[in-house]
């Protein structure tokens, strides 16, 4: 039927070769995030993460895309209290037991993972450039801005990959 | 009998959450020289996984985990003593 032959689909489903240079297989110490998101309950999770890892001795690279470049903007963390349009039911609560359980900031948590561990913070060149920002305009624990396939070579063989 | 362990640190992380009190048996032991006994007390939950993991990982040792009234528990860690 539609002129397919059994022998046709054979060879269509016949496996491709490895192309020569093959991805490293995905052993590195090392986790990496793509952090998109910059609503509270996401930057929480990220920090929490990049934490866990940094101190179970892994390396961070987290890489800050769109939402998540702009939540690091020098002090828009003191003052931003913006949660996932999806929890938008769960904000009132979550900002009411942070506040009651004095709940450590993520800003604090990352601090606190580049102190024990290896963190490398690094922002977007794309998001930069789109929302005219510099290095200069983020907080100063983003390490530098780099360009997707920088971020990419450094990922590719992270034991792990995360996109928050 | 063995001796009872010395204590040079008693940190008192209650009220503090995941990751919190590992961080601060981390940061305690950083300051802490070789050899010496540190206790770190969590009401978190998941310090009864991760702070024994970490301390195997770190290649410190964990002398020992008490519980303590409402959950939460007091765990003593000697810091290693590099060959």
């Amino acid at each position: 039927m539609f002129g397919h032959t059994a022998q046709d689909k054979q060879q269509q489903l016949a496996p491709l070769p490895a192309p020569a240079e093959a991805t490293p297989p995905a052993t590195a110490n090392r986790l990496a995030i793509v952090l998109f998101s910059g609503t509270i309950d996401k930057l929480m999770s990220a920090s929490i993460m990049a934490t866990g890892a940094a101190a179970m001795g892994m390396d961070v690279e987290i890489f800050l895309t769109n939402w998540g470049a702009l939540a690091f903007r020098r002090g828009d963390y003191t003052s931003n209290t913006r949660v996932s349009a999806d929890y938008a039911d769960y904000r009132g609560t979550l900002l009411e037991q942070m506040a009651a359980k004095k709940v450590t900031s993520w800003m604090e948590n990352l601090e606190g993972a580049k102190e024990i561990g290896n963190v490398h913070i690094t922002a977007c060149s794309h998001t930069m450039t789109l929302f005219d920002l510099q290095l200069s305009d983020l907080e100063p624990i983003v390490d530098e801005v780099i360009g997707v396939a920088a971020f990419i070579e450094g990922a590719r063989d992270s034991a792990m990959t995360l996109y928050i | 009998m063995a001796s009872p362990v010395m204590i040079t640190r008693e940190i008192d992380a209650r009220g503090s959450y995941c990751p919190g009190p590992l961080m601060e048996l981390i940061r305690g032991l950083k300051s802490a020289l070789e050899g010496e006994v540190i206790a770190v007390i969590s009401s978190d939950p998941g310090s009864k996984t991760d702070i024994p993991l970490w301390v195997q990982k770190s290649g410190n040792e964990l002398i020992e985990i008490e519980s303590l009234d409402g959950g939460a528990a007091r765990f003593i860690v000697r810091k290693h003593v590099r060959k």
